[in-house]
């Protein structure tokens, strides 16, 4: 049993190419307990980034600078009564929250958070993150016709065609960055996640530099589609609340909507996450080329667990800022503790065994989060699109940008 | 990879798949139609999985799945769908069907029966790791014509169906 | 009242549009009607949806019932009396200047606006005329009220199309002119400023100090919100050829203020028929041009900076003396009917008294500018999309506390 347990610790490969269950189920666990935990932090972030954008502060009062703002409202929702309108067709209106949530959980057995860090490593691994994540939409639909009401309705058509129109040019910028993984003396390329990386790290090069600028127009197009691909703003049609109030979920309520929530953050997180692998390199380190030699790796590798400590380093000055009265005693503290276990996983992640293991995760999570924090940055920004502007914009700009980056990609590929 | 339960998985997607096709022409309500067509469509991408075909698989999620019956059930939802729940389902061509039916059922029994003597045992290099690669290579290959024929052809299906559908071009 | 005869509005159309160039027109019908043998077997049905009166969008409760083909609406009908309280029949049963606070809960984000026209039109029925030092405190006042309400209107339309951020840049600096308002008479909302006659209040020590400090830290701010949204390319998509409306139509309509104005007539009853202290001070009219969505936003933006142009000036020049003519202590006009309007921030804001000699009106009507220029919603938006309709509400402004009454 130990021997099992150890066997997989020592091979360089992903559990699921290991072939061991035990490990897998593990990873999943990690990976489902990281995303549930990153969409309260992102729900907690994206509320109080939003509010210093907009002059004001955000949630204050649940925890210390509203740190458990987004548990109160968890909680708030799980208890609340679940309403499902007397005309809806039953069935398809309890599952469609589930296949929404299903598929956009499903794609992150793919995702590579580091070189071995994914619960496995398909050959079709891109194709399968597309495709799952191109279910979403059928329970976006689901959600809005057996609600038989129409609001939803016409949310979830309009959703249906976003979806189905951005995922073309998605598909397109996407194929050009697998295109750039065929540039190796083999002249095959892969689809596999980690291939990809692997692909960026021999070339030494992130693809988003690739060939300037057609790497860098691809990455944009697909910048672009994710965001309407995740619904959200400036292309927020489906659920554009001055409109359609709340587009396919109007009619939701209680836990079911709180699934249509998680479903869409961790959508957002996993389209951040293709973006990064095929574009910013997944889990390599930034400079990798100009700043090499041991020296530059012990800076590097000890980034994560500094940055940690920077983090614990703002919530003792937080604590230090605290009005100094008995009611926010409570909140002092609790400010302090979280400073205290953010401070000690900073000084777990100097531990070197620790430091060399988990540095591929912090890097690939950094980006990601500067992904995420990009897309909180455009709702504060943006107004939103209308729908015949949002066709043209997918069919009339991104599509033949998309051919061109596609075909001038090959063509240099080829020379 | 290993294969895992292979016989299991292959009965279960089987059932799952059979399941699919009978809900899709037994519901009323076409909207669950669709629905149960897309399950029937998903466990036919785990059979090609067993197949070690995964990227048939990854292009059947994304294009029948995830693309063509999200349109189906788009057109669903904006027609009227009131009258024809009303309307009897199956129409009056049960003798036709019945003849089809049985014809299709004895070419399957004839195929389980003698099926070893019809088709030798082969069993193919299992190219799951190439999957891709061969099929690329067939396609812009020794199917190179076939391939743009039909390329071709859904080209002037699209041009149709936008004569059909638009009301000034 | 010779200003008010269409004659004269039409006279000055033309001119204006004349000078513009060709007077234009919208064709609005050939995107609507399908010819028969246009018909094909994939029509779908009509889909009539019911918006508000409890929406976000619809700026309180009204009800717009649309009737769409697809996205694109066919036509739209708005029902409205969620919020009817009877304010002109509230009027026949108290006197004059019982009635006066009810004024501001009509169009209760321009409040004050209200109020100054209520108060002129009694003076004027009484033949009474307010003193010079009472007038500039009311261009003041009703100058910082028309940039609360141009600010929260731009606020919520920037909300309605999707920007939520220049919501709370518009609150955080209408907030500013409230305290100056709050300082004034006590109240923040429903700001009852002004008494028959002249003001009920004397200004408090430091207010012109204030109001100039105000409008120096205001004008870098509407820089901000220009920043924001005036050249932001999803902004202008959505808002430019959106709803358009011509100035014929306008006019044919009785729809007044930046409405108007942002379809090239240059109609300000302010210039047109100085009331207050009005012919005192320099500034300009805005006027647009198409009269869309995007000209009325950039009208509204400029008449913000000529606002704060005509505060500037009155603060400087602001008289010395009394704030209160000699007014009976019973208001009892003599037999009669006048009717005076105002600029409010929305349009033309009519009051029309028929007084039969008594303390209390005979019959009070108000020409609320909310109610008239809803009336081209459906106009707007015939052939547009969803999208659009909330887009036309939101930049027609409407109060619906003025629409009701």
């Amino acid at each position: 049993m130990l021997d099992y347990i150890t066997s997989y610790l020592r091979s360089d490969t992903t559990p699921g190419q290991a072939g061991n269950i035990l490990w897998a189920v593990v990873y999943i666990f990690l990976i489902f307990a990281g995303l549930s935990v990153a969409v309260i932090a992102m729900n907690w972030l994206e509320r109080k980034i939003l509010a210093h954008m907009q002059v004001r502060l955000g949630p204050m009062r649940v925890g210390p600078h509203g740190l458990l703002q987004p548990i109160a409202d968890a909680l708030k929702l799980l208890i609340k009564e679940d309403i499902m309108p007397a005309e809806a067709d039953k069935f398809v209106f309890w599952m469609a929250p589930l296949v929404v949530v299903m598929t956009a959980f499903t794609v992150f057995v793919v995702v590579p958070f580091g070189a071995t860090h994914a619960v496995t490593d398909m050959n079709i691994g891109i194709l399968f993150m597309v495709g799952v994540s191109s279910l979403s939409v059928l329970g976006i639909v689901m959600a809005g016709w057996a609600s038989n009401s129409h609001y939803p309705l016409i949310g979830a058509l309009r959703s249906s065609a976003q979806m189905v129109s951005y995922e073309i040019a998605m598909g397109l910028a996407v194929v050009s960055a697998i295109l750039m993984t065929s540039l190796n003396s083999a002249g095959t390329g892969t689809l596999s996640m980690i291939g990809i990386v692997q692909a960026q790290q021999a070339q030494h090069v992130w693809f988003v530099f690739k060939f300037f600028p057609l790497g860098m127009i691809a990455f944009f197009i697909f910048a672009i589609a994710m965001v309407a691909e995740t619904n959200r703003a400036p292309f927020d049609l489906p659920e554009a609340e001055s409109e359609l109030t709340a587009g396919f979920h109007t009619e939701y309520s209680g836990f079911r909507w709180s699934l249509f929530f998680l479903a869409e953050y961790s959508a957002m997180i996993a389209v951040s996450s293709i973006a990064v692998t095929l574009w910013l390199g997944g889990w390599l380190r930034p400079f990798s080329n100009s700043l090499t030699g041991d020296t530059w790796e012990m800076v590097f590798s000890l980034i994560p667990g500094l940055s940690f400590l920077a983090f614990a380093a703002m919530c003792f000055l937080g604590v230090f800022r605290m009005p100094k009265h008995r009611a926010f005693r409570m909140q002092t503290m609790g400010l302090a503790g979280f400073g205290v276990l953010l401070g000690g996983i900073g000084l777990l992640l100097f531990v070197p065994p620790v430091r060399y293991r988990v540095q591929d995760i912090f890097w690939f999570s950094a980006k990601v989060a500067i992904s995420m924090y990009m897309y909180i940055w455009y709702r504060g920004t943006f107004p939103r699109y209308r729908f015949d502007q949002l066709m043209k914009v997918g069919w009339k700009v991104l599509l033949p940008l998309g051919i061109g980056v596609l075909v001038l990609t090959a063509g240099v590929g080829v020379l | 990879m290993q294969p895992v339960a292979t016989t299991f998985f292959f009965y279960f997607l089987a059932a799952l798949t059979l399941a699919g096709g009978v809900l899709v022409i037994t519901r009323k309500n076409p909207v669950h139609s669709a629905l149960a067509l897309i399950i029937a469509l998903l466990a036919q991408a785990g059979l090609y999985l067993m197949l070690y075909a995964p990227f048939v698989a990854g292009v059947q999620i994304i294009l029948y799945a995830g693309g063509i019956m999200v349109l189906f059930l788009f057109v669903i939802m904006l027609v009227n769908l009131e009258r024809s729940q009303r309307e009897e389902q199956f129409n009056k061509q049960w003798l036709l069907g019945i003849i089809a039916a049985t014809a299709l059922g004895a070419l399957f029994i004839t195929i389980f029966v003698r099926g070893r003597a019809i088709f030798p045992v082969h069993i193919a290099a299992v190219a799951e790791e190439s999957n891709t690669q061969e099929i690329g290579l067939m396609l812009y290959g020794n199917y190179m014509f076939t391939f743009e024929i039909a390329s071709l052809l859904l080209l002037v299906a699209i041009i149709g169906a936008v004569v059909m559908a638009k009301k000034r071009i | 009242m010779s200003f008010y005869e269409e004659t004269t509005i039409h006279k000055r159309m033309d001119a204006t549009a004349g000078a513009a160039g060709s007077v234009k027109t919208i064709d609005r019908t050939s995107h609507l009607e399908l010819d028969h043998h246009d018909k094909t077997f994939l029509d779908t049905n009509e889909l009539v949806i019911n918006m508000g009166p409890q929406h976000p969008a619809t700026h309180g409760v009204l009800r717009v019932i649309l009737k769409l083909d697809g996205e694109k609406v066919l036509g739209t009908e708005c029902v409205i009396g969620y919020l009817h309280r009877g304010v002109e029949k509230i009027a026949e049963h108290r006197t004059y200047t019982m009635f006066n606070p009810y004024v501001d809960r009509m169009d209760y984000v321009a409040a004050v606006s209200n109020g100054l026209g209520y108060c002129e039109a009694v003076e004027k029925l009484l033949n009474v005329q307010a003193p010079p030092r009472a007038n500039y405190i009311r261009v003041i006042l009703t100058e910082l009220n028309r940039l609360a309400s141009h600010m929260l209107w731009l606020g919520t339309h920037a909300l309605d199309i999707g920007a939520i951020t220049p919501l709370f840049y518009t609150f955080r600096d209408r907030e500013e002119i409230l305290k100056i308002f709050e300082k004034y008479c006590g109240a923040r909302l429903t700001t009852h400023a002004f008494r028959i006659g002249g003001c009920s209040y004397e200004t408090y020590d430091g207010f012109e100090r204030e109001v100039v400090n105000f409008v120096n830290f205001v004008t870098p701010k509407i820089d901000e919100y220009e920043e924001l949204l005036t050249t932001n390319r999803i902004w202008v998509e959505r808002t430019k050829g959106v709803g358009p409306i011509t100035a014929r139509e306008c006019v044919a309509l009785g729809v007044t203020g930046p409405v108007l104005r942002a379809s090239g007539v240059k109609w300000d009853l302010r210039k047109a028929q100085p009331y207050a202290a009005y012919s005192d001070f320099d500034f300009d009219i805005p006027v647009g041009e198409n009269g869309d969505t995007y000209d009325r936003y950039l009208v509204r933006m400029q008449e913000m900076r000529q606002s704060l142009r005509i505060i500037e000036q009155a603060v400087g020049k602001i008289p010395a003396g009394p704030i209160m003519a000699k007014v009976p202590k019973v208001i009892k006009p003599a037999v009669g009917e006048i009717y005076h309007s105002i600029e409010a921030p929305k349009g033309e804001l009519g009051y029309f008294i028929v007084s039969d000699g008594s303390t209390q009106p005979y019959r009070i009507r108000v020409r609320p500018p909310s109610f008239v220029n809803l009336q081209a919603l459906d106009m707007m938006v015939r052939g547009q999309l969803v999208a659009d309709v909330i887009a036309v509400i939101g930049t027609l402004d409407i109060v619906l506390g003025e629409v009701d009454r």
